[in-house]
């Protein structure tokens, strides 16, 4: 017999957003379970360290119309300006609030919530850099977690750490009525039936070779979400760091070309001056990423198989390393086994951030197309934070609007699923053949004898992603990594696990997360190969200009034949004038 | 505690201390005294953030922890 337990509101994911959906619907008295693979405060949000931006104007004179500017612009312009809006409206009452949680902000010396600069903020419209970042030291995410986790804990949440979320269980009406899960102790499955269901998964740049994200980030919710027939939107758009260490993924800051350092090829050349003669290794984000794939695609890269940069600082010297620079010192000694007073660090582009994911509205509420309507909610579904398309960050997200993102969507969507739960009363049955489907599914990994393993498949996955699918894209080399990754998915049914075993199996759980993860693949390689243009950070060599009047839209992809559909972005924001399409030039 | 529950724990919310801690899981604890597995283990059910600090350097463990943290911070991930 499978243990089932029942709740109103069931979460699934313990970072920021779930934490804090279910926060509100917790302080509603509402009986809501949250269901998290990690304890929650080891959740990914932790590793968002910079800050959390909100217009308080304690350093800088600023308003939210500006940051609704700098965010519709940062998107390039393929956010919708209802929803930026909304988050840009409510960025201070969601800073305030959790001052008011007791989060430990840093402090000014007027004892107001410190603030600092980041990229792409403007004072008056692309004027002045604004300085609107509010941070607590450069652990923002860290007390994030650890205050909201809090705050639950007070308001009796029921928290079911280390379970791994399995399937959606959707009925004929399409109603979701919850889920089946997989206690990774026992390695028991439940049931965990709920009248509302809210996806806080996270990213999922695992499906790339070199990523910044914690293993952790496997892109669960959109694995179920597809599964579940659900589409999911705008997946060509994944934001790159240009300097991460191959392999382990860990992010070298701009901090250190700003102190001096600078790139060069295996020929040992400056090559940022042919890329971008002016700011050369200052240029923003997208250039640098991309002037290092060309050089690595030319045969230009370092190492045995020539897939990195060098980036230098020796010149610099010792005593400045040493001083400006010990956290990348350590760093680079430990992951990349190079000591840059002496030797360069090895860098490549790195998978940072989903831009795209499960469609959804300004309410958390999940939407597909539906007969003639292009946004119906999904009755019982809800999702936020990065798995989550609303959408605020279009095809480029700017740094601080992710912390954001998480507390004010995942207070909106907490308010609207109790209105949703007071309205639909009534536990509806869940479906025995979806429950049967989904044990099904996990029980296939008891298999024996097989020829490949999880391991082996997901590293070639990774591979065709960071090679087909990364920073330089053309339509050839697009169509070739669908067919390389074709032979990868085919591959899939041979794979067996070398360890049976109940209690904690990791391997497990591990080929669990592949299955999430090659699909996700495959929605990111066939929608950008779709997308004949260049927008934020979909850059196509093949289509280098943005084309608004083709692709001013979000593209949806669903798993069924690869389908995809398309719909527009909503340009109209709620209260302000519609901010134009123009071309967007820092 | 059985290994497969220390390789779920040496899943985190940060990048490096995933690399760090199952790199040394991998390479170094099987062959650890056994007070420093039972040290890694307590280790384990620290917050993040301490654990960030420590293995950068950045912060010094308590006294309880020293051992098991030089231990990782002596073991490198192969280029």
């Amino acid at each position: 017999m499978i243990p089932k337990r029942t709740f109103d509101a069931v979460i699934i994911g313990g970072g920021g957003a779930g934490l804090r959906a279910a926060l509100q619907l917790a302080e509603a008295n509402l009986k809501v379970a949250l269901i998290s693979k990690v304890f929650p405060t080891r959740s990914h949000t932790v590793s968002a360290q910079g800050g959390i931006t909100a217009a308080l104007a304690n350093v800088s004179d600023d308003n939210w119309h500006w940051h609704m500017y700098d965010t519709v612009k940062g998107s390039d312009y393929l956010g919708d300006q209802d929803a930026i809006e909304f988050m840009c409206r409510n960025a201070a009452s969601a800073v305030y609030e959790l001052e008011h949680m007791g989060l430990p902000f840093s402090r000014l010396d007027n004892g107001k919530i410190y603030q600092r600069p980041f990229g792409g903020q403007s004072q008056n419209y692309g004027g002045e850099q604004a300085i609107r970042t509010c941070a607590a030291a450069d652990r923002t995410g860290h007390a994030l977690l650890h205050t909201l986790y809090q705050r639950n804990i007070a308001a009796r949440t029921q928290f079911f750490d280390e379970f791994f979320a399995l399937d959606l269980m959707r009925d004929e009406e399409g109603v979701i009525t919850g889920v089946t899960a997989l206690e990774i102790e026992t390695g028991q499955p439940w049931l965990f039936e709920a009248r509302a269901t809210l996806l806080a998964t996270g990213g999922a740049c695992r499906i790339f070779r070199h990523s910044t994200n914690a293993h952790i980030n496997t892109g669960d919710g959109l694995g179920m979400v597809l599964r579940a027939g659900l589409p999911l939107e705008d997946m060509e758009f994944w934001q790159f760091h240009p300097t991460g260490i191959p392999e382990v993924g860990s992010l070298i800051s701009e901090g250190v070309r700003g102190e001096g350092g600078f790139l060069v090829n295996k020929e040992g050349e400056k090559f940022m001056s042919r890329y971008a003669p002016n700011a050369k290794d200052l240029a923003s984000r997208d250039v640098v990423a991309r002037s290092i794939a060309q050089e690595i695609r030319a045969g230009r890269g370092c190492g045995p198989h020539g897939d990195y940069v060098h980036l230098k600082i020796e010149h610099l010297g010792a005593e400045m390393i040493k001083a400006r620079l010990p956290g990348i010192r350590e760093l680079s000694m430990q992951f990349a086994g190079a000591d840059p007073i002496t030797d360069p660090i090895p860098v490549t582009p790195t998978a940072h951030y989903m831009m795209g994911g499960i469609p959804s509205n300004m309410h958390g509420q999940v939407v597909a197309p539906v007969r003639t309507g292009p946004e119906e909610a999904t009755p019982g579904l809800y999702a936020v934070g990065e798995c989550a398309c609303v959408s605020v960050h279009g095809a480029n997200r700017l740094g601080g609007n992710s912390l954001l993102d998480l507390v004010v969507f995942g207070r909106a969507a907490g308010m609207h699923m109790i209105e949703y739960l007071r309205e639909n009363p009534i536990p509806r049955p869940m479906p025995q053949e979806q429950v049967d489907k989904s044990l099904a599914r996990l029980a296939r990994w008891d298999k024996k004898a097989g020829s490949e393993t999880v391991a082996g498949l997901r590293a070639a996955m990774q591979k065709i992603m960071q090679d087909h699918c990364g920073v330089y894209r053309t339509e050839a080399l697009l169509k070739e990594g669908l067919e390389l990754l074709d032979q990868v998915e085919a591959r899939l049914p041979d794979a067996a696990l070398s360890d049976h075993s109940r209690m904690f199996n990791t391997a497990r759980l591990e080929a669990l997360e592949l299955e999430n993860l090659m699909p996700i693949a495959r929605a990111t390689l066939v929608s950008a190969l779709a997308r004949s243009e260049s927008r934020g950070a979909h850059t196509r060599e093949d289509h280098p200009k943005r084309d608004d009047d083709h692709w001013l839209r979000h593209t949806l992809y669903f798993r069924a034949g690869d389908q995809l559909d398309y719909k527009p972005v909503r340009l109209k924001p709620l209260t302000v004038e519609t901010f134009q399409p123009k071309e967007r030039t820092y | 505690m059985t290994p497969g529950r220390l390789r779920w724990l040496c899943r985190r919310g940060m990048l490096e201390l995933d690399a760090w801690l199952s790199g040394y899981l991998d390479t170094r604890y099987p062959a650890a005294s056994p007070r420093l597995q039972a040290d890694f283990a307590a280790l384990l059910a620290q917050d993040d953030m301490s654990l960030y600090d420590w293995l950068t350097g950045e912060g010094v463990p308590p006294e309880s922890f020293r051992a098991v943290v030089a231990a990782i911070r002596t073991y490198r991930i192969p280029s």
